[in-house]
């Protein structure tokens, strides 16, 4: 495999690919009719998740650094140019994408009855702007496909979603774009330092992480990335946009948002934030705050989602549990930790993603997704209930599914210095047991008693074709991980040896200062 | 070719655009009160569709492409000997590209109303050249008394433009409003133009700015003389609290007009603002800087507060231009070469995308002053979606959102306030920019998201021909520059050479 890629000169140019090909997509399925434009958008995707699956072997397992680097100019008096790379982290994210944006489109064949030709030219300028987050290497070409991943998702919400989707839309819009203008005039306070260091600007990640920063520069920069990111996974208390966001949105955007969108967040914190300001990130007083917030994420939205009557609100809930363990995870700052808060990364994008296909589904049969309006529906829809429970356990992370390896890692990697909050956040995944069983209960195999649900189909052959692969990928993982893990531990390792050797660093600086007997001031302006 | 200002009749060369706008402008004032056109403004209808004036337009479009030329010409240029008067540096014609660019798209809008509304299309016309005219010498001058003859000329024009709808109450009334206002600004302009002269014996620009760096300058006087000549440009830029006339004057003037002062004045106020401050007071940096660092920072997060409330998309739109004024204050406040390059390009992007988002409005209301409530956009870009998408570009690019330029203007200014250090003005750019996102995104999501009540309310849409042109220029520049910036950048970039020696001891002046 290896080889047929590479006499294909494959690495050279995939990265590229993935993001223009989608865009490309978008004129395609503008000129396409309007009956036929959902199976352009769906077979274009496929090519793009073809293409994207040849990653998996052109990836080089034993580097750790940013690899297929390539770069060309864009602005040059800014010293912006457009970069692109990949490394362990962001791998497994954009493989994530491409693979649920096609199965989200697959999925909106039913769903989206009006105005096909925008939507589905919309979920490919989506895909494309999700790839482009992933890949980006210049921190300027970052901002702008971070922003640019606004745009179809808050017409996405805002023009198919239901009846409050308005409100929903402008609220996400509004919470993702207050965090990352803060974040913008904290990018550019790097580049003026970079500018002041090297005499010209500079939006290149790997040059920026080169200027020294003074303590406290990096807890102002910490804060302003950390807020854009937070709001972004959410990170209690900043997610209250989310469960409004998935409600109103149709079945896809919900699908989207929580594999891909959220991710960009944590993806945020593993590439820049720890990276960049690696001081900060050790700051006893940060990374508690990040710990205790991430464990409040965990148990309060847990309780809040067990208390929902409408299922969707449930899992949306759920999604804030779930991101609340990979910020424990990063913030753990150990392998463990930050390959667990991975992990629980990827196994959240099909876990959930998938619930929510499921429940789109069964809303799709009976128009509605309050809870009480269910039960039985096991015995008219087997396979139906099935996939939903596999689904559901991989969601509780019962060992044996993907759930299980991310959350049971996070947990080791925060046991190592927080025992009190890992215990707490145990207690998490004890409740995410307590909020998904009784729904799958109600739901599937109390009496069947209404009318309308004895006559719910059982899975057509295209939900089989969406489902199938995500239940696999969700087994498959749970029983054999080692193949993700082995693809990301270099990476998880570089950043952790950056973060542990900014300490060694600073101890060293403060030493000699010391010896000196000139201690310098770290205040600002 | 040299031009040397020894020479009085050099002087022609070094003016040549304004003289040839103005020659044109008066050509089109005779034509106009002759033969068939003297009657064209009491011909029956008003339809769309009549072409009477439409040739006056097109004779104006030539005016300005000879102006144009002229322009372009005198990149050629070099000088030689003193000039007191005018200036032939990269900075004045970068900013002719721009008043150029806004006349030409505001006739280009105009021909449809000018004939649906029955106005005196050959004064109509002229006026929009003279005041482009007014604006050039305003932009051009190295005098505080060029300065102000141009403001002048700019100025009256423009106040007849907005009055220019006599059967319009809100047009005489907005008309009234501005010059009443106007006259009164232009008062403490003078004022302040008086007391420099009397703080430092001179009106030129260069010659104010040695005499206040040697120390020769009287303090005394010159405080306040900055103080005036700060409020008189505030006023012209319409900065909080400077700013009262503004939405009055822009609702009521016809809104082609609205369209292109907005984005014109706005330009020619604040390139002479910077010229005057950033060359003439550079010097005396730290006593009015916190006066723009102030004015910006009320600007930006009053006009963005009171914006939220609009109905009226007129309004909503001055606003939006208001909250823009504040944006640009913030690279008068940096005062340094980035910001002045980025204040140059912005207000080159700003004019496509305010004078292309006026443009759909006037075609919403189908050339007349009907229509203008953000409620009625109601199912608009589904019925025109090509109209529709273009709107959003333009909400977008005033928005600042990637991909436009819009956004990379915003770069450029927040990139010279860091170079002097406003990282507090850079936080308020950005919170006050969120806000505006509800704004922008308010009328995207009227056309996109609500469901109409009545069906086809939004059929009958008719974009003449010259408007097309206009539309189809302004959002395929907005989105080259958003996309490819970097030879806009560098035009902007290189425009400021030469302006004068400014920057220096600058940094490190934080909040």
């Amino acid at each position: 495999m290896t080889a047929l890629l590479d006499s294909i000169g494959y690495s050279g140019w995939v990265l590229h690919t993935l993001i223009w090909m989608p865009i490309l997509g978008i004129g395609l399925v503008l000129w396409a009719d309007e009956q036929r434009a959902k199976y352009v958008a769906f077979w274009w995707s496929a090519v793009v998740l073809i293409l994207s699956l040849g990653l998996w072997w052109a990836f080089d397992p034993t580097v750790g650094g940013i690899q297929m680097e390539s770069a060309t100019p864009w602005i040059k008096s800014w010293g912006v140019s457009y970069a692109l790379g990949i490394d362990g982290i962001s791998l497994f994210m954009v493989m994530l994408t491409t693979f649920s944006a096609s199965i989200s489109i697959l999925a909106s064949f039913n769903y989206i009855q009006n105005r096909q030709r925008p939507f589905y030219a919309l979920m490919l300028m989506l895909e494309a702007g999700v790839v482009g987050v992933f890949l980006a290497t210049d921190l300027f070409l970052f901002y702008v496909f971070f922003e640019l991943t606004l745009v179809p998702m808050y017409f996405i919400v805002g023009i198919w979603g239901g009846a409050r989707r308005i409100y929903a839309a402008i609220k996400f819009f509004l919470y993702t774009a207050l965090g990352s203008l803060l974040m913008l005039v904290g990018i550019l306070y790097l580049v003026y330092r970079a500018k002041t260091l090297l005499g010209a600007p500079t939006f290149a990640y790997a040059e920026l992480l080169q200027v020294p920063l003074s303590g406290t520069e990096q807890l102002w920069l910490f804060g302003a990335f950390a807020l854009a990111f937070s709001v972004k996974i959410p990170v209690f208390p900043l997610h209250t946009w989310l469960p409004d966001a998935h409600v109103e949105a149709p079945t896809s955007g919900s699908v989207i948002l929580a594999a891909v969108l959220l991710k960009i967040g944590t993806y945020g914190f593993l590439r820049f934030l720890l990276p960049l300001f690696p001081v900060a990130a050790q700051h006893p007083v940060v990374v508690n705050t990040m710990l205790v917030l991430a464990v409040i994420g965990i148990i309060y939205t847990a309780c809040v989602a067990a208390v929902q009557s409408d299922a969707k609100k449930l899992v949306a809930y759920t999604s804030v549990a779930h991101m609340g363990f990979v910020v424990l995870g990063i913030f753990a700052l150990n392998v463990n930790g930050l390959q667990g808060g991975l992990v629980v990364m990827i196994s959240h994008g099909i876990s959930t993603g998938a619930l929510f296909l499921l429940l789109g589904m069964l809303s799709e049969r009976r128009h509605t997704r309050e809870i009480e309006e269910f039960g039985g529906i096991a015995r008219v829809a087997p396979w139906f209930a099935t996939a939903f429970v596999v689904t559901a356990l991989a969601s509780i992370g019962l060992p044996g599914t993907s759930g299980f390896v991310g959350e049971f890692l996070v947990l080791l990697g925060a046991f190592e210095d927080h025992k009190g909050l890992a215990l707490t956040a145990t207690l998490g995944v004890i409740l995410s047991a307590y909020y998904m069983l009784p729904m799958v209960q109600r739901i599937f195999f109390n009496p069947l008693e209404k009318q309308e649900n004895r006559e719910i189909r059982d899975l057509s052959k295209r939900e089989i074709v969406i489902l199938a692969p995500l239940c696999a990928l969700m087994i498959w993982i749970g029983w054999n991980p080692t193949p993700l893990l082995e693809r990301m531990e270099p990476s998880v390792r570089a950043v952790i040896e950056r973060v542990e050797g900014a300490t060694i660093e600073a101890r060293a600086r403060v030493e000699d200062e010391v010896n000196e007997g000139q201690i310098v001031d770290d205040g600002q302006e | 070719m040299t031009i040397d200002f020894s020479r009085q009749l050099h002087y022609v060369w070094a003016l040549l655009p304004e003289i040839i706008l103005c020659v044109s402008g008066m050509v089109i004032l005779v034509v106009g009160v002759s033969g068939r056109y003297r009657h064209a403004h009491m011909a029956a209808g008003g339809s769309i569709e009549s072409k009477s004036g439409d040739d006056l337009g097109w004779l104006a479009l030539l005016g300005l492409l000879g102006a144009a030329m002229a322009n372009a010409w005198l990149y050629s240029v070099t000088e030689v000997g003193e000039s007191s008067m005018i200036a032939v540096d990269r900075f004045r014609l970068f900013s002719n590209w721009i008043f150029l660019l806004a006349a030409v798209l505001g006739i280009l809008i105009s021909f449809a109303y000018v004939y649906r509304q029955r106005l005196q299309a050959g004064e109509f016309y002229a006026l929009i050249l003279f005041a482009t005219a007014g604006m050039m010498f305003m932009v051009g001058a190295r005098d505080l008394i060029v300065v102000f003859l141009g403001l002048e000329v700019m100025s009256i024009a423009v106040y007849t433009l907005t009055a220019f709808n006599r059967r319009d109450r809100k047009s005489a009334e907005g008309g009234l409003k501005y010059f009443l206002l106007g006259a009164f600004s232009t008062g403490f302009l003078l004022y302040g133009i008086a007391l420099v002269y009397g703080a430092t014996g001179s009106t030129n620009v260069a010659v104010i700015g040695e005499a206040i760096s040697n120390g020769e300058a009287s303090m005394g006087l010159l405080s306040p003389a900055v103080a005036l000549l700060t409020i008189g440009f505030a006023f012209k830029v319409s900065a909080i609290p400077f700013h009262m006339w503004t939405p009055d004057v822009y609702e009521g003037a016809p809104a082609p007009v609205t369209a292109w002062m907005s984005a014109a004045v706005k330009a020619a106020a604040f390139v002479a603002f910077l010229r005057v401050f950033m060359v003439g007071f550079d010097a005396i940096y730290a006593l009015w800087y916190p006066i723009l660092w102030w004015l910006a920072a009320i600007t930006m997060v009053g006009a963005n507060l009171i914006a939220l409330v609009q109905t009226n998309i007129k309004r909503m739109l001055a606003y939006s231009s208001i909250a823009h004024t504040g944006y640009l204050l913030v690279a008068i406040a940096a005062a340094n070469e980035t910001a002045a390059a980025g204040m140059l390009f912005y207000l080159l992007v700003y004019t496509l995308m305010n004078m292309g988002a006026f443009a759909i409005v006037m075609s919403v209301s189908h050339h007349s002053e009907e229509r203008l409530y953000i409620d009625d956009y109601v199912g608009f870009g589904w019925s025109q979606p090509l109209l529709g998408v273009f709107l959003t570009v333009f909400l977008l690019s005033l928005a600042g959102f990637p991909g436009t330029g819009g956004f990379m203007g915003k770069i450029y200014l927040l990139l010279g306030a860091a170079e002097s250090d406003l990282w507090i003005l850079s936080v308020i750019l950005v919170l006050t920019t969120v806000v505006s996102y509800w704004y922008y995104l308010r009328v995207a999501w009227v056309m996109w998201m609500k469901d109409p009540e009545t069906e086809g309310q939004h059929n009958r849409i008719i974009v003449p021909f010259p408007m097309r042109f206009a539309l189809l220029a302004s959002v395929g520049l907005i989105l080259y520059v958003g996309i490819f910036p970097s030879a806009a950048l560098e035009f902007a970039r290189t425009s400021i050479e030469g302006l004068g020696t400014f920057g220096g001891g600058l940094i490190g002046q934080g909040p």
